[in-house]
């Protein structure tokens, strides 16, 4: 079955904006559980205090309707597109969470890092160049 | 060690949610009209699915799992490691969506997965 340019547009315009808010909720995420700090023991009463946290922390919040939004565009694009097409495409995301982490985070991304994250946009590309459907339409 | 059981739930149990959600996805069609009112009327068919229920329950405990790693490493770490679903989700794809995988496919993912294990070798 061939593919239309317009069904081809419209998979890597979903795709672009996956790749854009999904790493900058998950450096959200990252940015409020540095505040909040890890759970010390298993305890309930424990847990149920870093939940509250969780809860009220806006940059949680941020994070969270970033990550929606990006769902969002990922349910859209999977009504057409295969799911084994569209998760490695959207793995540039973590290209883009290492640059986010370290210039809005401050974090130290050492070179080896930079080399395997390098290999994986390498996968990417390998699985981008395959047809966006594999099935026949339901 | 709580970082292997957290990455584990992570990637099962997010690899799982996301499965579940696009066999739902399937069941509901192919989007035509981005209109607003079109969207929410597609978004209400969708949560009429019981798999997308399922793949979003799955997904939440995949999402408090992250919040935990996050709590522990560093994101430029934990969310590059956590493409080791791939390799789950494209086993998933074949064996419960019975998408075709094609070897570059295959070897996309295997690709991913090298860089995958050379981003955790990066972990101090």
């Amino acid at each position: 079955m061939k593919d239309s340019p317009g069904l081809h547009l419209k998979t890597y315009l979903l795709i672009l904006f996956m790749v854009l808010f999904a790493p900058l909720g998950n450096v959200l995420l990252s940015k409020g559980m540095k505040g909040i700090g890890s759970a010390k023991n298993w305890a309930p009463a424990d847990l149920l205090h870093i939940l509250v946290k969780i809860l009220t922390s806006g940059y949680i919040w941020l994070g969270i309707a970033c990550l929606l939004a990006f769902f969002v565009a990922y349910m859209l694009v999977l009504t057409w597109a295969d799911y084994s097409y569209v998760q490695p495409a959207s793995a540039f995301s973590y290209a883009v969470v290492a640059l986010l982490s370290y210039f809005l985070l401050g974090e130290i991304v050492p070179p080896l890092r930079w080399a395997g994250i390098a290999v994986i946009c390498v996968g990417v590309f390998v699985v981008g160049r395959t047809p966006p459907r594999t099935t026949e339409k339901a | 060690m709580r970082e292997f059981f957290f990455l584990f739930m992570v990637i099962v149990a997010g690899t799982g949610g996301e499965l579940c959600v696009t066999r739902a996805m399937k069941v509901v069609g192919e989007v035509h009209d981005f209109r607003p009112a079109a969207l929410a009327r597609f978004v209400f068919r969708a949560m009429r699915v019981g798999w997308m229920w399922i793949g979003i329950g799955m997904m939440t405990l995949a999402f408090f799992s992250l919040l935990a790693m996050l709590s522990i490493e560093n994101v430029s770490l934990v969310v590059p490691v956590t493409a080791l679903s791939y390799a789950a989700g494209a086993t998933g794809a074949l064996l419960f969506l019975h998408e075709r995988i094609s070897p570059q496919r295959w070897l996309g993912v295997l690709i991913v997965c090298v860089g995958v294990t050379l981003v955790w070798l990066s972990r101090r």
